[in-house]
């Protein structure tokens, strides 16, 4: 890869590079908070800043943190970052943040903001970093959008609440399909999307990391 | 400059790290306190109201407020005797702060405390709506431990002390898809119109594992328990009982009945 340039690491994460698609990360929060939009959105937006800021501050202060705790280093950053966010959300979106119950504090395990603070930012300078941990979190929320609206759209008829397709059960014509509101359809569609994304970029296929070996002996098991 | 890897350093930018990221949490949230507290109170109103059954879902916090002034007057109980009291103002005593203190609350023994809350306080606020000075709804708190954590609560009954008008949490920590479904307005709903107590005025309110027979003499007390969540419907049964028993709000409705409290 040549150069990285704040256009191509602000954009890049989006479909080339997008961290659940391709780099298959932050899957779990992704299943448990796009059964509606809303909550979708808002964990979007907090996972972005949080990526965004503690790949700043870990960029800024990237020379001066000693190499054998440096994992630790990032961690506190990019937990203090997330209470702060939990804490403006209980301040101004009460219901939202009891919504998304847990799943905000789990942002700090979530593998895409250590992972790009660690594969990043430990190498490159503030601005670029910042603008990396904003696109790799739009990359992010674009996937947790699509999942957003296809599960409430599908599953509940709605979009944000408004009716789009009025359900069987409210006098409507629509049979909504509760399998899409519960965490494992989630995971059929990242896995339809992934198959999608490398049938577009085929250069995205992974080599397999094995081959089965021929059988050479006569016997079926040891 | 010194090396970057010695011990001396790795402590120094430990130390000088969590100092800046610890002012920064405690600023953020003590900058905070008054927007959430004010929310929490907000998130209470609005709770009471949905489960007195009045106002509409998804009201703005002004409206939520003023039906609040409007129609809830909140009035504090001391539970031992089961009277109306002026020991405390009702619009700014905080029960909860009240079962800490070991001046305003006390201990329970293991064999009583069946909603494991370990202290009781001697007051509590219980909630009322009125027309034209007749009680039309009584809403009293319950709190009460489940599976992970204490469940807080409120249950609203007409103005026979019987006949339940809505019960609900407010803010609680059981699993979401499991305990978690004590917030699912389908369950919720299971509660209106069922009655707390039988012919005799014996506590007959009850959560049954799987679902209410329909038929059975009890169905009026009875509600279905939450599958996959047996601890927490258990835990939830108890915390009625206890408040609605001898160390709850019992002697409160007992008077209440009497016309005496």
């Amino acid at each position: 890869m040549s150069q990285p340039t704040i256009k191509s690491v602000l954009l890049d994460p989006i479909v080339h590079n997008n961290p659940i698609g391709l780099q298959i990360l932050g899957i779990c929060s992704a299943l448990a908070v796009t059964s509606n939009l809303k909550t979708a959105l808002v964990m979007s937006i907090a996972l972005t800043l949080v990526t965004g800021f503690s790949n700043l501050f870990i960029s800024m202060i990237r020379s001066q943190i000693p190499s054998s705790i440096r994992m630790i280093v990032q961690m506190v950053i990019i937990a203090s970052l997330v209470i702060v966010v939990d804490q403006i959300l209980k301040a101004y979106a009460y219901s939202l943040s009891k919504q998304l119950s847990v799943f905000v504090g789990l942002i700090i395990t979530n593998c895409i903001v250590m992972g790009r603070a660690e594969a990043f930012a430990m190498q490159n300078p503030p601005m670029l970093s910042f603008f990396d941990g904003i696109g790799n979190g739009l990359g992010y929320s674009a996937m947790l959008i699509v999942l957003g609206v296809v599960r409430e759209l599908f599953g509940a008829g709605k979009l944000l609440g408004y009716t789009i397709l009025p359900t069987v059960n409210d006098g409507g014509w629509y049979q909504p399909n509760g399998m899409l509101l519960l965490p494992p359809s989630a995971f059929f569609l990242i896995g339809l999307i992934i198959w999608a994304l490398r049938s577009w970029k085929p250069q995205q296929k992974e080599a397999p990391a094995f081959r089965m070996a021929p059988q050479v002996s006569d016997k079926e098991a040891y | 400059m010194a090396n970057k890897e010695s011990t001396v350093r790795t402590l120094t930018v430990a130390v000088l790290v969590c100092l800046v990221c610890s002012v920064f949490v405690a600023g953020a949230a003590v900058a905070l306190k008054p927007t959430q507290a004010e929310n929490r109170l907000l998130d209470k109103q609005r709770s009471i109201l949905a489960i007195a059954g009045l106002g509409q879902p998804g009201m703005s916090g002004k409206e939520v407020q003023a039906l609040f002034a409007e129609r809830i007057q909140a009035r504090v109980v001391d539970l031992e005797q089961g009277t109306f009291s002026d020991a405390h103002d009702a619009t700014t005593f905080d029960p909860l702060k009240a079962a800490k203190d070991p001046q305003t609350s006390q201990a329970l023994p293991a064999s009583e405390d069946i909603a494991s809350i370990k202290r009781r306080e001697h007051h509590s606020t219980v909630y009322m709506v009125e027309n034209d000075g007749e009680l039309q709804t009584l809403i009293l708190p319950v709190r009460g431990y489940g599976l992970w954590s204490t469940l807080h609560g409120f249950i609203a009954v007409k103005g026979d002390l019987n006949t339940v008008v809505g019960f609900g949490f407010y803010q609680h920590g059981e699993t979401p898809g499991l305990g978690g479904e004590v917030d699912n307005p389908k369950w919720k709903g299971l509660w209106t119109g069922k009655t707390l107590f039988d012919e005799d005025g014996e506590l007959a309110v009850e959560i049954i594992k799987g679902s209410v027979d329909p038929q059975s003499p009890k169905a009026e007390h009875q509600v279905d328990g939450l599958a996959g969540a047996t601890l927490t419907s258990k835990g939830v049964n108890n915390l009625l009982h206890f408040w609605l028993g001898e160390n709850g709000f019992g002697p409160l409705l007992a008077n209440l009945k009497k016309g005496e409290a």
